[in-house]
């Protein structure tokens, strides 16, 4: 019994959070940071922030994953980190020359008020960055917000910085896929690209951060979006947006900036919210869906239709970001499944929690909603009573051993299994391979507690 | 040779042994815009801390530091598992404004109040530096009305490295020593410190003392409790690993209670066996306990001895990078791997000192590459250039072998094995076989770099990051 402290009484926690569903910004915005080629991405704070999120960025994609940090010492926490910060461009663009420095900053120096813009100025009136190279920044202090909200904040800096409109507009449609694996944005351009459409999208970690192996270090891989392709998303015909919280910051900033309107749709997380998507790219493109993403959509409908005696009913306790649980939970409401404790450990909002009350409007239980929870609250609510099925990052994994609960691995971190990096949870196969790894969990558990007697071959 | 285009200031931080007199450069803070390996202050004092498993840790902070320090480091506890927990006062922007004492002092009540942990550490993260909560009247007001210890750990992260936030973690745990009854101790007893159970390599060390006769006042910190780091001023010694995390604490008990220590390591059967004898040495009054330490050491090797000689046939010939936290580990490792008949052909460090690279310098090979503070681009290059075919290291350098088509160890948190002591030398033993002769490796392309690797690529300007061999030549006389 890991969680043993655990108890089943739930009290008003006001100071304390307990085993957290969240992190702090910084490291989101190093993860979209490195969507872009050739980017470095650098934070500007002391040493341990970026150990911290390599570390856990490595766990979780078992990559190699490369940033730099300004390495505050005491001296710059009192006189400020300006001189950190401009040499730490001097040197970065001297050994590692990168594309471009994505500057975040941290707790230390969101405090300490580093006025990150014009530190990059001086470096630039200073000549320390070489004609076409790049630094940009986001303000990520760790009190504000999670690692969504670092993550968003990135994506609209490259849109501040880069994208621009020279009044030609091209029939290319951009995407902002939201803080998802690398193969869901692979798997979201392969979708645009099956109907025909040339698409943009940013960030896009595919093959940055599931790369092949080749007997080489790279410390900057061969995916990202271009600088290019950062520029031109300002003459777009329009701009699909993933999941509000991770992604609507840089749609806005985009139509404000060079009038690409742009439409926000949730994750295409399951069966509709992927017909959503198509439909928009459809619309938005003027194509036809073609017959491939037809014969992909007809066949996760037919093995939810071959199982759904499987999923009826099945209580389920969902943890994780805020876009993927109400996307998840919509998709699991869609096959009959009951979610009933949803957790976010990022706030989100009134109107965010609105939604997810909407979602489960018909679900023949009480369903427990926490915006802005932790783990520790998910825990106790299972205590009171339980669940057929969790779902959640790898930490959820203490609460499935101690209750003995089915449990899919969904989120982020994922420190502990292989696969997200690979097989995408979007789209139609996404959806597929969703429904297969809740099927497993659920009939796996249904083959260990079934009696001799009642043991059945044909499931 | 050409001149260094590039970070010159991290010259000095780089020895190639045999070829000029020795200088190297250490305890430097890494450069501004380094990619190096390292962590901070914070991180030193939460893993040396946090096996202390009936403690509460509460970290004081916005919520980043909590959730990345979530239990990533695999000390086992025989008996509560608070440790395991990630408490946070999860800091927002009011509390930046406002300060944050009120909201630690509640956390604290209510902890201490549903968990009764025999002890709390309170780390202060950066933030707290900069607004300035005091920490320490928190700390003592909810110790008075709760009656525990409760401990603050100054561990904002800038305020130096990671080896600082050892000394803060050694601090915070002085203050409990001395404050429990050490009337049944026996005059032949010690403390372990800096062993952290990773793996249950604490419970094996400990076995092995038990069976020389000699009592475990207490291990600091793996499988840790308070009521025993509150007694250890009861040992009549202090055998110290890790010298790098704990050697402040020692030094401090030893001026305070007197009592002695000696550094030791229990990797290879080597430092193993001499750390036994060194610790029986200091019991001359007692001469059986030497004896057994004898009788130990003779089955305990003849036990794995005959496999052990398998897997040397199998891996002799091989070479290895080994990149480490403390020094005092790579020396260990060197001297293990050698056993097996392994050459290092780069050893380096995160926190070394000057006499740990004089001490690494002597032992290693002609042409050895002795690093400090590496950055990931280094590591990958003299990988390459030096054709290791295993690498050690922790949880950053683990995929960039991979990349490379290297063989790894983790000698870090994240081994799952016990590697200390005589069974952990077999299990490295078996683990170095197994990774460097690994199948996969047949299919990988390797050592593809420098020259060769240009006729696979298609032609075309060099990749930005990658290394050609250029990038890092260094001025070498």
């Amino acid at each position: 019994m890991l969680l043993r402290h655990t108890t089943k009484d739930i009290k008003e926690r006001s100071a304390l959070t307990v085993n957290p569903a969240k992190t702090c910004q910084p490291i989101g915005a190093m993860y979209a940071s490195l969507g872009i080629q050739g980017c470095l991405p650098h934070s500007h704070g002391s040493q341990g922030c970026y150990a911290y999120h390599r570390s856990a960025l490595t766990r979780h994609y078992k990559e190699p994953v490369i940033a730099a940090t300004s390495a505050f010492t005491e001296g710059a926490s009192v006189f400020g980190g300006q001189a950190n910060l401009l040499q730490a461009i001097d040197n970065i663009f001297t050994v590692y020359n990168p594309d471009v420095i994505a500057v975040h900053t941290t707790c230390l120096s969101e405090t300490i008020g580093d006025d990150i813009p014009q530190i990059i100025n001086k470096a630039k009136a200073d000549g320390k960055i070489p004609d076409g190279k790049y630094v940009i920044h986001a303000n990520t202090p760790s009190y504000v917000g999670s690692h969504i909200t670092g993550f968003s904040s990135m994506t609209k800096a490259m849109v501040d910085y880069f994208s621009s409109s020279n009044g030609q507009r091209q029939k290319t449609i951009n995407l902002i896929p939201g803080y998802v694996e690398p193969s869901d944005m692979a798997e979201i351009k392969r979708i645009a690209g099956e109907m025909g459409i040339s698409s943009l999208m940013f960030p896009d970690t595919s093959r940055v951060l599931n790369g092949p192996m080749t007997g080489h270090y790279r410390m900057f891989p061969a995916g990202g979006s271009t600088i290019k392709d950062l520029e031109s998303t300002g003459n777009s015909l329009g701009t699909i947006a993933m999941g509000r919280t991770a992604s609507l910051a840089a749609a806005r900033a985009l139509d404000a900036k060079c009038k690409v309107p742009y439409e926000m749709i949730d994750l295409p997380i399951g069966l509709h919210a992927t017909d959503i998507f198509v439909d928009s790219l459809r619309k938005m493109a003027g194509v036809n869906v073609p017959e491939s993403l037809s014969l992909e959509r007809g066949q996760l409908l037919d093995v939810i239709a071959d199982m759904q005696q499987y999923f009826y009913g099945k209580r389920v306790a969902l943890v994780g970001d805020p876009d993927q649980v109400l996307a998840l939970t919509k998709f699991l409401v869609s096959i009959d499944m009951c979610p009933v404790y949803l957790v976010t450990g990022s706030a989100a909002g009134k109107k965010y929690q609105k939604a997810l009350e909407e979602a489960t409007n018909d679900v023949p239980h009480e369903v427990r909603i926490k915006v802005g929870g932790d783990m520790f609250l998910l825990h106790q609510w299972i205590k009171n009573q339980t669940v057929d099925l969790l779902i959640g990052n790898t930490y959820v994994k203490y609460i499935a051993k101690d209750e003995d609960i089915p449990f899919v691995r969904y989120g982020f971190p994922i420190f502990d299994r292989i696969g997200h990096s690979y097989f995408p949870s979007v789209g139609y196969r996404g959806g597929l391979r969703l429904v297969e790894k809740i099927l497993d969990a659920i009939l796996d558990r249904k083959d260990r507690d079934s009696t001799d007697i009642n043991f059945e071959l044909v499931l | 040779m050409s001149n260094i285009p590039i970070l010159k200031e991290r010259e000095s931080q780089i020895f190639r042994k045999g070829k000029k007199p020795f200088d190297m450069t250490c305890g430097k803070h890494s450069l501004a815009g380094s990619v190096s390996q390292r962590a901070c202050v914070f991180c030193g004092s939460r893993v040396v801390l946090y096996p202390i498993a009936d403690a509460l840790h509460l970290i004081h902070g916005p919520i980043g530091c909590a959730a990345y320090t979530w239990d990533i480091r695999g000390a086992l506890s025989s008996g509560p598992e608070l440790h395991r927990l990630s408490f946070s006062t999860d800091l927002r922007e009011k509390d930046v404004i406002f300060g944050g004492e009120k909201k630690l002092h509640h956390a604290l009540i209510e902890l201490i109040h549903q968990y009764a942990p025999k002890a709390a550490f309170v780390y202060s993260t950066c933030i707290v530096g900069i607004i300035g909560d005091d920490v320490e009247s928190v700390c003592r007001a909810v110790g008075e009305k709760t009656g525990i210890p409760v401990l603050p750990v100054h561990s904002e992260g800038f305020k130096g490295t990671k080896k600082d936030g050892y000394k803060a973690a050694c601090e915070a745990m002085f203050s409990l020593v001395g404050k429990g009854d050490i009337a049944d101790i026996s005059p032949k007893s010690i403390n372990i410190l800096g062993e952290f159970n990773i793996g249950g390599e604490a419970w094996m060390i400990k076995s092995y003392y038990q069976r020389m006769g000699i009592e475990i006042v207490s291990v600091m910190t793996g499988d840790g409790r308070v009521n025993d780091i509150r007694r250890s001023h009861g040992a009549a010694l202090n055998v110290v690993q890790c010298s790098g995390s704990m050697t402040h604490l020692a030094e401090k008990m030893k001026e305070v209670y007197g009592i002695p220590y000696i550094r030791v390591s229990y990797f290879g059967l080597e430092d193993t066996s001499q750390a036994l004898y060194d610790v029986a040495a200091h019991f001359t009054d007692d001469p059986e306990i030497l004896e057994s330490a004898k009788e130990l050491v003779r089955g305990e090797i003849q036990a794995i001895y005959a496999e052990l000689q398998q897997i040397k046939q199998k891996v002799r010939g091989k070479k290895a990078a080994i990149y480490v936290g403390g020094a005092f580990k790579a020396f260990s490792l060197i001297k293990a791997l050698r056993y097996l008949g392994i050459k290092v052909v780069l050893a380096g460090s995160q926190t070394g000192m000057q006499e740990d690279y004089q001490t690494l310098k002597e032992m290693c090979d002609e042409d050895t590459i002795i690093l400090d503070d590496a950055n990931s681009l280094e590591l990958s290059k003299y990988v390459l250039e030096k054709k290791a075919d295993l690498f050690i290291g922790g949880v950053k350098e683990r995929p960039i072998a991979y990349k490379l088509g290297v063989g790894f160890c983790d000698h870090n948190h994240e081994r799952k094995i016990p590697l200390a002591g005589y069974q952990g030398m077999l299990n490295f033993a078996r683990e170095v076989f197994r990774t460097v002769s690994s199948p996969v490796w047949q299919f990988t392309p390797k050592y593809l770099s420098s020259t060769n690797s240009h006729h696979k690529h298609p032609p075309g300007p060099p990749s930005r990051g990658e290394f050609k061999g250029k990038l890092f030549q260094m001025r070498l006389p």
